[in-house]
This record gives structure tokens, C-alpha cells and sequence, in this order.
């Protein structure tokens, strides 16, 4: 079955959790149980509705703070797909697991408070998705309700946003506009009696034709060798596997092959996925490769195909999300983690911040802190092979770790 | 257990299960990343399914671990049999630390009374057995779609020294690279199927044929009625006041927790499809029938900051 995944995005009390209550309680999702729980806790909290946002709201600060804190995953599925929706944070403190939600995300909702109209979280909300190239952007306005159903309303909010989408830079991308109540349900999974208006899709009109183009199709195998299996036995005596997962584009036995960082040539022997052999691996398999050559290849290292090379470089300059209290400073040092390749990366350049509601660039900046944005040139003590974000989502994005915390502390998109 | 190697074929991408292909490069992860991985094995669905997973995930190799079970002496016999059964097939080792031993230790204090469980006390055996093994992963079959606090969990949750989640702070999982460094004395929790269902993991089942224990399959039991809940008046593990009468029904389980706060559901589920499409129409969610969930609405929560699984 095919599997959506999307991620909410919008400001505090914007009504993303309350959105994915409503989604889950409209395609009857919420088992009897569930609904109970919600009943029984919107009743003591004294509402006289449902509180969709306690379907998600897993933890008990949040609960009692009644804003969300972590990203949470909800799963639910309609006839024609399964959907996995990141509830992301929506106060601009948890900015980093926004984008923590977006990055394994096809599709995005960003909601907007029709009372509140186009705000400087919106700018940086769309910035980050635009950032993270995600294909499809859902522009949901929100509170309808609160706003009389207004479509003026609506066409001022439309006219911002559409302003915005010109200073964007991947272009690409599919931006639908829907007007929403998320607390009481119009035109999310059933049509508004309210907006006769609206003509377009409902929220769930509109997710279950996505057509899921799927992100990650370029058409550049790359696979980086994530574990070598050696049995030993008698049966497998000479054995030696590569495993790990298909990125890109697809891998055929009898491919030549280059191994980097050595770059020997090979052909692909063998694909196995469990106790069978396979003609093709495709994309976003994790197949177990064999080559016609005894050649030395360990985790870290990556099969491409001839002829097909990637950027083989110690230096490079990217966007980075920096997600840490710690700030990132010139000089200073991290475990860099691209795939499953570790190697240590120095700061060699800041260039400059990059403010994400679009208001511009810092130059001169000494130090990122938490949530900043901006672009940094790398020294590193191997080189690592990798494509640009743009051309590679998996090839062209690295995280950084802290080495005295061990903490994620920054994710990169390579230029 | 040496299988044959059956002729070429496309590996189709149509068919090709996403979450399949995560759980196994997420395994893959476990084995390259850890020097003392374990798999957390209760005998139940999830763990029977997260086995599978790594059998794919290492062949032709064995499982590169060993299986854990935390006994808390309130098994369902079938499943201890089944159990047995398949660590036999796989080759693997298995160890067994039982809850029974923490107590008779006097480390933790059996609860007692009407709800008495012993699925809290679980969690000092499980910590003493990471410390006495100094395992540094502990793979698990939870899932984002039991509970609400495990929706928060990520795929590699990492845990201090007590064993402790601290949710507020933890670790963002960008694309598909999980971070697992960490220091002496902190573990990590694998979560493997972290993004399957429910219904995923019976479909699967389903699909890979895999063998389950009988309990998961309709059969005639005797039980009682309590809280709207059916309990199993079998092998005198659940507490029965006198006033609650003991009847036959036709039941099967949804999960085999500790016995004690496992209850059953009515059905006529006898073969592996009927059980597919019984979950499919299922109205009650399968932590429903948990009753250590209905203690508060934060109890898994507030077990998993104090190392529960
Ligand atoms: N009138 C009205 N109220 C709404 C609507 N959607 C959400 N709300 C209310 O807005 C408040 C905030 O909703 P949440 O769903 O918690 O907002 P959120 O975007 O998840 O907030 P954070 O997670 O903290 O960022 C709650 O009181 C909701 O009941 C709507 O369509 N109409
Ligand atoms: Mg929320």
C-alpha cells in the first residue's frame, strides 16, 4: 500500500493537533476507546466540544500546557493509502523538530489562523519546507469559523501568501489553498455547507490524489554500504554481502560499479533481498549486494555506478539548520554523519545567517545558536562523496553531532 | 537452517513494503553502530514479527544478537513453548532473566489485590539485565501507534544511566540517519517497527505466513467478566473475587503481555485472515485491552521516563 507521509507546520494554537484530531475522527480513525479518553478529558477541562488536539498530544506537560512540545506520529489510512502525519511544535522555539518532521515528509500542511492572516511564522515555516524541497505544500486556513466564513477573508490571506511564494527559491513546488475548520470540520474530510464559495478539493480530497512523486526518484543510484556480511559457513564460505539500501536510482546485476573511496571496479554479482535473488534492486530497497571481485569494502564506503560519479571532496559549503543550545562557532569541531559515512568536519567559513521569515542576510556572524539558519563552509579530515541537496535528498544531507554531548546539533543540505 | 535460493526475478517496485526496507535498514544500523545489541523477546506478535525483520536483514548470517526474554512468571504457557521452539530454529542465544528472582531479591515489592500485575516490576529486571550484560541496544517491537506517549518515541531513544527517558529533550531524526553515539553507562532503544500499525504487523504476518502462538487465534477459554473486560480464569494468575463467575467463551488475545493485565476479546478469529479483517473492522484499539494503560491517562508515559520498554 502506498505510504503518504506529511508533516503539519503553523504557529502555536494555529490548530494543527485539533486538525489531525479532526482527520482521524471524520475517516473514523479513532477507535471507541480513543474517543472515550477525549470525550471524558474535554468534559473535565469543562469544553463543550471534543478536543480533537488530546488524540495527539501524547505528553502530560503538554496536556496541561495544551501546546504541543514534540513532534508526535499518527498513523491512519483510507481505502486508497496510509498516511503518517508528523504533529510538529508550533512555537518558534521547536523550530529544529519542524524541520526535523519535514525532512522524511513528501507532503506539508502549513496552517494559518484566518483571524491572524499571513505571520512571520508562516514566512519561516514556508522557507523550511521550501528549503527541504518537499514537493507538496497544503496551505490550510484555519478558524474559518472564528471569521464568519469569510471569502474576502480568505482571498486577502491567499494574496499574502502568494506574495511570499515569489521570493521563493525551489520552485517547483505545489501550493493548494484550503479553508478550513479544523474544530468543526469543514471541508477537511467532508465538504463546508458553510464556504458555498469554495470550489476546490477537501483536505482529504486533495491528500488522497497527491499523486506521491515519489521525492527521492533522480535516477543516480547510490549505495552506501551500511554492514558486510560475512557467514562463514559451509554453505556461505566465501560469502562477502554488502548491505544496505538503495538511494536514488536502480541497481542491476551486471552493473559496473565503482567503490568509493577506492575506486575499484566491479560488476554486481548478486542482489539478494532475504533468501532471494533479484535481477534489479529499486530505489529505497535494502538488498544485500555481492561483486564478481574479492575487493576490500566496508561500511562507510559506497557502490555508484561508472561512469556516474558523485563529488568526491574534503571541503564543501552548505546550508545548515543548527539545532543545539550549544552554538556552532569558527573553528570548532563535530562528528560529521552523512548516510551511514562518519568522519569529523571544522568550521572553516560562516558566511552568512539566512533569516528564515525572509527578511534577509547577516553577514559577519561569529556564532549560529539554536534554530539559526545559515550558510557554512566545511574542512574535513576525509573526503566524503556526495551530491548537491538539490540533485540528491539523501546524498546531499548530513547531520552534525556534538562530540562532548553526543546530541543531533545541526542537520546541512549541501550547496 | 539453511534455506534454497530460489531463481531470479524482478525485485518489483509496486510491491516493495516501505516499512519493510526501513525496519531492516534500521537493524542493519543496530548491528554496525552497537557492540552489545539484544532484542527484547516477549514471545508476542511484534517481537515474533521484529525477529523475521532481522532474519532478513542478516541473511545469510544468523542474527547477529541474542533474544532477551524478562520472564514475569505470568507467561501464557503457549508462548513460552513457542518461544523455546524458535530460538531452537534460528540458532541464536537466549536469555532469560525472571522477574520472580528481582523479587525473591527483594529488590522490587509484589503488588497485590485485585489489579495486581507485575508488568511495573518488569522494568528492575530489564535494568539489571542491560547493566549485567552491558548491552548498549535493546531492540524492542513498540510501535507509534499504541499509546500516545510512544508516538513521541524515536526509532533510536536513548536512555541514561537509571534507564530514564527523557522526552523533552530528545534527539531529532533527520532523513534517514540515526545517531547513535553514546557514552559509558547510557543505552539505546532500537524501535524497528516504530511506524507500523496495528494492522501492519498482521498483514505481515499474513503475508510472510509467519508462525504466532494459538492464543492470538479464537479458541474456548474460561473467563470472567470485570470492568467491562474479559479476563482469563485459566492458570490462577489473574486475581478472581468470588463474586465473579466463571464462564466459556469463544476469545482470542490481541497482545500477550503479563497475563495478569492482558485481557482477551471476543472472537471467532480462527485462521490468520479472519484475524486480518477482524482488526481491520476493529472498533476497540489494542491498547484497549491493556489494563495497566487505564491506570492514568499518563501511565506509559510516566513507566517509560523509569525505563520501561
Ligand atoms: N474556533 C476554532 N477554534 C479552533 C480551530 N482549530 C483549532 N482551534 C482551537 O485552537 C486552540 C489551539 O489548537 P491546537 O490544535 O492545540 O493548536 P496547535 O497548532 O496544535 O498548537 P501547538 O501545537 O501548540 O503549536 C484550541 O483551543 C482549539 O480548540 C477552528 O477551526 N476553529
Ligand atoms: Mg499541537
Amino acid at each position: 500500500m502506498e505510504v503518504l507521509k506529511i508533516a503539519t507546520a503553523g504557529s502555536v494554537d494555529d490548530g494543527k493537533s485539533t486538525l489531525i484530531g479532526r482527520l482521524l475522527y471524520d475517516t473514523k480513525s479513532l477507535t471507541d476507546d480513543k474517543l472515550e479518553a477525549i470525550e471524558r478529558t474535554s468534559r473535565k477541562n469543562g469544553y463543550d466540544y471534543l478536543d480533537f488536539s488530546l488524540a495527539t498530544d501524547g505528553l502530560v506537560a503538554e496536556r496541561e500546557q495544551g501546546i504541543t512540545i514534540d513532534v508526535a506520529h499518527i498513523y491512519f489510512s483510507t481505502a486508497t493509502k496510509s498516511y503518517i502525519i508528523a504533529d510538529t511544535p508550533g512555537h518558534v522555539e521547536y523550530t529544529r523538530n519542524m524541520v526535523t518532521g519535514a525532512s522524511t515528509s513528501q507532503a506539508a500542511i502549513i496552517l494559518i489562523d484566518a483571524r491572524k492572516g499571513v505571520i512571520e511564522q508562516t514566512n519561516r515555516h514556508f522557507f523550511i519546507n521550501n528549503l527541504l524541497r518537499i514537493k507538496d505544500v497544503i496551505v490550510a486556513i484555519n478558524k474559518m469559523d472564528l471569521v464568519d466564513f469569510s471569502e474576502a477573508r480568505y482571498n486577502q490571506i491567499k494574496s499574502d501568501f502568494e506574495e511570499l511564494m515569489g521570493k521563493r527559491d525551489y520552485r517547483d513546488q505545489n501550493i493548494t489553498f484550503i479553508p478550513v475548520s479544523a474544530l468543526k470540520g469543514d471541508n477537511v474530510v467532508n465538504r463546508s455547507e458553510k464556504m458555498p464559495w469554495y470550489k476546490g478539493q477537501t483536505l482529504l480530497e486533495h491528500l488522497e490524489a497527491v499523486d506521491r512523486k515519489d521525492i527521492y526518484n533522480i535516477g543516480t543510484p547510490r549505495f552506501p554500504v551500511q554492514y558486510v556480511i560475512r557467514p562463514k559457513t559451509d554453505e556461505f564460505h566465501d560469502f562477502r554481502g554488502f548491505a544496505g539500501k538503495v538511494y536514488g536510482g536502480e541497481l542491476s546485476v551486471g552493473d559496473e560499479v565503482v567503490v568509493l573511496p577506492s575506486m575499484t571496479r566491479s560488476r554486481i554479482k548478486d542482489i539478494y533481498f532475504y533468501d532471494k535473488k533479484y535481477r534489479t534492486a529499486t530505489r529505497r530497497t535494502s538488498v544485500t549486494i555481492t561483486l564478481e571481485d574479492e575487493i576490500n569494502v566496508s561500511r562507510g564506503d559506497m557502490l555508484v555506478k561508472a561512469g556516474d560519479l558523485p563529488t568526491i571532496d574534503k571541503q564543501f559549503t552548505a546550508t545548515i539548520s543548527w539545532m543545539d543550545g550549544q552554538k556552532l562557532t569558527v573553528g570548532s569541531k563535530y562528528v560529521l554523519q552523512h548516510g551511514v559515512n562518519k568522519v569529523l568536519a571544522k568550521v572553516d567559513t560562516i558566511h552568512h545567517k539566512i533569516y528564515p521569515d525572509y527578511s534577509g542576510i547577516e553577514e559577519g556572524v561569529a556564532s549560529l545558536g539554536m534554530n539559526d539558519i545559515a550558510q557554512v563552509t566545511f574542512r574535513l579530515n576525509k573526503p566524503i562523496f556526495y551530491d548537491s541537496f538539490k540533485n540528491h535528498r539523501t546524498n546531499g544531507s548530513f547531520i552534525l553531532i556534538d562530540s562532548n554531548s553526543n546530541h543531533t546539533a545541526g542537520v546541512g543540505f549541501i550547496n | 537452517m539453511a534455506t534454497a535460493i530460489n531463481g531470479s526475478a524482478d525485485l518489483d517496485i509496486l510491491t516493495r513494503n516501505p516499512l519493510e526496507n526501513e525496519a531492516i535498514y534500521i537493524f542493519r544500523e543496530v548491528a554496525a553502530q552497537f557492540e552489545k545489541p539484544v532484542l527484547l523477546f516477549s514471545g508476542g506478535k511484534d517481537s515474533i514479527t521484529l525477529v523475521r525483520l532481522a532474519q532478513k536483514a542478516f541473511y545469510p548470517s544468523k542474527i547477529p544478537f541474542p533474544l532477551m526474554h524478562i520472564d514475569t512468571g505470568h507467561n501464557f504457557p503457549e508462548t513460552i513453548a513457542f518461544r523455546d521452539k524458535l530460538v531452537k530454529e534460528l540458532g541464536v542465544e537466549l536469555i532469560v532473566r525472571k522477574v520472580q528472582d528481582t523479587i525473591d531479591e527483594g529488590k522490587v515489592i509484589e503488588e497485590t489485590g485485585k489489579y495486581a500485575s507485575r508488568n511495573m516490576l518488569q522494568t528492575t529486571t530489564l535494568l539489571d539485565a542491560i547493566e549485567e550484560f552491558k548491552f548498549d541496544a535493546c531492540i524492542g517491537g513498540a510501535r507509534r501507534d499504541e499509546e500516545k506517549a510512544r508516538a513521541k518515541e524515536r526509532i533510536f531513544s536513548v536512555r541514561d544511566d537509571f534507564g530514564q527517558w527523557d522526552e523533552k529533550n530528545q534527539r531529532p531524526e533527520l532523513f534517514d540517519m540515526l545517531n547513535g553515539q553514546i557514552e559509558l553507562g547510557q543505552n539505546v532503544r532500537v524501535f524497528p517497527i516504530s511506524n507500523w500499525t496495528e494492522l501492519d504487523v498482521w498483514s505481515y504476518i499474513q503475508k510472510e505466513n509467519i508462525e504466532i502462538p494459538s492464543i492470538y487465534f479464537a479458541h474456548d477459554r474460561n473467563i470472567f467478566l470485570r470492568d467491562g473486560m474479559i479476563w482469563s480464569a485459566e492458570d490462577d494468575v489473574v486475581f478472581r473475587a468470588e463474586d465473579e463467575e466463571v464462564r466459556v467463551e469463544s476469545v482470542r488475545f490481541r497482545t500477550v503481555g503479563d497475563m495478569s493485565c492482558t485481557a482477551a476479546v471476543l472472537s471467532r478469529a480462527d485462521t490468520i485472515d479472519k484475524v486480518v479483517a477482524e482488526i481491520r473492522d476493529s472498533k476497540i484499539s489494542e491498547r484497549g485491552a491493556r489494563i495497566d494503560d487505564k491506570r492514568s491517562d499518563a501511565a506509559m508515559e510516566k513507566r517509560k521516563q523509569q525505563g520501561y520498554f
